[in-house]
Formats: C-alpha cells, sequence, structure tokens
C-alpha cells in the first residue's frame, strides 16, 4: 500500500494519536505522518475534522475518520494483514469496547485531573482516581488474557492499544507527583504487562522517552495555569 | 440447539434501555425486560452484572453481562447479523461510529442541561442544544435515516432521546419543529417503526418524570 493512500494528522505526544499509530504498525501499513504543531490547525485538520477540530484523523485515500478508537477498529476492519486487533467472538468484543469506553470516559479524565489540578485535595483525588482504575484493570487484566502476555493474548489487541498509549503520561504522572501507579507489588500482571507492551515493535518507537514527555507536560502546565480555564 | 435466554435489565424512562429494546426488535430476538426500580433499591442481577457503574440497561445474554446502551446495541449487531444495523463497507461503519459517539457525548446530556440549569443559564443550553440539533441534521442530509435508505445504527441511538424532546421544550421555551424540521421529520419517520413505537414513553410522563427529578436536585 502506498504511503500516500493513508495520511494520519497527529502529534507525537497525544496518547490518542498513538492508538492509530500502533494500530497502522501492526497491519503493516505505512502512512504519512503529518505533525500539528502544538497551539496550531492546520487547514487540512479543520477541514477533515470540522465537529472536533481535533488530532488524531486518519486519512484513507482521500476520506477523513475522526476519534482515535474508532480509527482503530476502521483499521482493523479495512486491512486484512496482520492479526486482528478486535477479538471475533461478540461477548469478548463487547469485553473490549466496555474497557476501551472506560479508558477514555472515567480513566483519562483522572489522569488528565492530575496535571491540571489547582489544589493538593483536587491532585489526590484525581490520583486515585487513576489508581482505581487501574485496579480495576489489573482484575480485569486476569480475566481477559486468559494467562497470555496481552489483553488481546498472544497479540496486541484493542485494550491494549487503548491502554498502552498512555504509558508515557502514567510515568509522567508517576515522575511529577512522586508516586507509583504501575507497581511490581501492588499491580503485578500490568507491571509486566507494561514492559513487554512497550517491546512489541508496532509500539516501541511510539512511546515517548518519559524525560522528554516530562518537559513538554511542564510547558503544558504553566499554559494551563496561565490561561483563564 | 438450545433457547437463548436474554433478559434485559431496563426503566421505563431510560432512552438508554429503549434503545437495546429497539435493536432486539428490529433483529426479532425474544427477550424478557425486568424493570428496576432507580429511584429505588437496585437489583442483585444489576448490582453483580455492572459493578462498576451500576446502571441500566444491562442485557444478560445466557448468562454473560453486556453493559453500556451503545456496546449492548453492537453486542446485538455482533450476535444477530441479520437484518444489518451496520452498512457493510468499513468506512460507511466508521462514519457511522462517528455519529454515534457524537449522539452519546452530545445529545441527552445537551438536553438535561436545559432542565439542570436556572436563569440565563436556560438561554445558553437551549442555544447550544439547537447547535447540536443542527449538527446533526448535516449529518442527516437528505437521507430519510442517519443509515441511508435503512434505519440503523446510529438511528437506533439517537431516536430514544427524542421522547426527551418535548420537556426540553418546555424548560427551553422552543420547539424542535421549527429549530430543527428535519429532526422533526426523521424523528416522525422512526416512530412510525413498530420497534420504536412500542418501547417509546409518553413524552408528556418524560416530562412529568423530569419535574420529579428537578425536585431531587432542588430546583423546584
Amino acid at each position: 500500500m502506498a504511503a500516500s493512500d493513508v495520511k494520519l494528522l497527529g502529534g507525537w505526544a497525544s496518547p490518542f494519536v498513538i492508538r492509530p499509530r500502533i494500530a497502522l504498525n501492526l497491519k503493516n501499513i505505512d502512512y504519512e505522518f503529518l505533525e500539528e504543531p502544538l497551539g496550531t490547525k492546520s487547514e487540512l485538520l479543520l477541514k477533515s475534522n470540522p465537529v472536533y477540530k481535533k488530532i488524531p484523523v486518519m486519512i484513507h485515500n482521500d476520506k477523513p475518520i475522526c476519534e482515535s478508537l474508532i480509527i482503530v477498529q476502521y483499521i482493523d476492519e479495512a486491512f486484512t494483514s496482520g492479526p486482528s486487533i478486535l477479538p471475533s467472538d461478540p461477548y469478548d468484543r463487547s469485553v473490549a469496547r466496555f474497557w476501551g469506553a472506560y479508558i477514555d470516559d472515567k480513566w483519562f479524565s483522572s489522569l488528565l485531573a492530575t496535571l491540571k489540578a489547582k489544589t493538593e485535595e483536587e491532585k489526590k483525588t484525581a490520583i486515585e482516581g487513576v489508581s482505581t482504575g487501574i485496579e480495576l484493570l489489573e482484575e480485569a487484566f486476569e480475566k481477559i488474557s486468559k494467562g497470555k502476555d496481552f489483553f488481546g493474548g498472544d497479540t496486541v489487541g484493542y485494550i491494549d492499544i487503548a491502554l498502552g498509549a498512555n504509558l508515557a503520561w502514567v510515568r509522567v504522572v508517576e515522575k511529577l507527583n512522586g508516586v507509583e501507579l504501575l507497581d511490581e507489588t501492588k499491580t503485578p500482571n500490568l507491571y509486566a504487562w507494561s514492559e513487554k507492551f512497550c517491546s512489541v515493535p508496532a509500539v516501541k518507537d511510539l512511546i515517548p522517552e518519559t524525560d522528554k514527555l516530562l518537559e513538554f507536560a511542564k510547558t503544558l502546565i504553566a499554559k494551563w495555569s496561565a490561561a483563564p480555564q | 440447539m438450545s433457547k437463548d435466554e436474554v433478559i434485559l435489565l431496563d426503566f421505563w424512562v431510560s432512552p438508554f434501555a429503549l434503545r437495546a429494546k429497539i435493536a432486539l426488535a428490529e433483529k426479532g430476538v425474544e427477550f424478557e425486560a425486568r424493570q428496576e426500580d432507580l429511584l429505588g433499591e437496585k437489583s442483585e442481577l444489576l448490582l453483580k452484572s455492572n459493578p462498576i457503574y451500576k446502571k441500566v440497561p444491562v442485557l444478560v445474554h445466557n448468562g454473560k453481562a453486556v453493559n453500556e446502551s451503545t456496546i449492548i446495541v453492537s453486542y446485538i449487531e455482533d450476535t444477530w447479523p441479520t437484518p444489518s444495523l451496520l452498512p457493510p463497507c468499513a468506512y460507511g461503519r466508521a462514519t457511522a461510529r462517528f455519529w454515534a459517539d457524537y449522539v452519546d457525548k452530545k445529545l441527552f446530556d445537551g438536553g438535561s442541561k436545559i432542565w439542570r440549569s436556572k436563569g440565563e443559564e436556560v438561554e445558553v443550553a437551549k442555544k447550544e442544544f439547537i447547535e447540536i440539533l443542527k449538527v446533526l441534521e448535516g449529518a442527516l442530509g437528505e437521507k430519510e435515516y442517519f443509515g441511508g435508505d435503512s434505519f440503523g445504527f446510529v438511528d437506533i441511538l439517537a431516536i430514544p432521546i427524542t421522547a426527551w424532546f418535548y420537556a426540553y421544550e418546555q424548560y427551553g421555551n422552543f420547539k424542535v419543529e421549527d429549530e430543527s424540521p428535519k429532526i422533526s421529520a426523521w424523528i416522525k419517520k422512526c416512530l412510525e417503526r413498530e420497534s420504536v413505537a412500542s418501547g417509546y414513553p409518553e413524552p408528556t410522563k418524560v416530562y412529568e418524570f423530569v419535574g420529579l427529578l428537578r425536585k431531587v436536585i432542588g430546583l423546584e
């Protein structure tokens, strides 16, 4: 597949952008990565995602697809190369979708809240929210992985991508707050999973270096506290 | 093959539970709807099947619980593939999922803001809601349904919320028919379907229910 058939608009730091990039790598699809610099929105972005004006946007044969997990499902259905990302069994698919939605609707907002918190109280509540989510996901991993390396079994799947794309940010939140969210003793499954996930060839180069992301996080936090919310 | 056991944990006014009922009816699947009293105590089955959110709907199919209405409708589509609710091509499906997600993020919460607000906020909420309807009109375009010629995924997810439109109109002092004639026409078209009409609550009863909710949150 020619690289120009597939374009991805995004940024290096966004976990939402990392998700479709992992999926495209898993399917061995070449694509053109169009980096949107922070604070600007290109004409192409505004034209391709008029409803939300956000990254990521995948453009396949000039047709835009928006929303990271919808893009991941699209990639799974449009390209038959590589392993399946969603399970084939309807019940297992519903479980995968459930956790994808939980990660986005509940857990991510806690993660973001740790960075945007204005008081120590707010920060503490947010960190607890992140920890609670991780505990639930630790339990879920046991049931869903059935003893294998990933939520998806032998290969990286939907929940792995949905959660794993956030790993660098989890490490940033750990460093900023002096806490351990993924802990070898408290969350042994996810701890082991995170190492394996980050070593997968399709994933390896996409997870930002923690220190680089930490610097980026600091500039974002400064920006948020300066601007009226 | 032994008969499927399909139970839906339901609440009469819940638009989210109605989504599941419509999808099951469209597929011709027999099911048992069990009413939960959401203003009272929740059943053991509900608390066991949906421990994280403790909400309806929950679909229990041969003992396995599926949560979250949009995910339930996707599950129904995957399990009973005909007649299909999603288009066959990947791009059509991605588009349907995008609009389903937009409806999920915006429509019910946008409407709720109207009756949950007071003073000047009501007008602001109303204007935002009308904007949402305009975006949906754009998505509908000249098509009969969001799904095109056939009633489908996005239609099923959106139509139940329209039972709450009368309540939004009363509290926001506007009419959907005036602000969004295309959406109004689409609602009428969907209500011609037995699968929709049979579970669709009376809008005046929904309005009464909203009055109750307003008392609970101290607005009345």
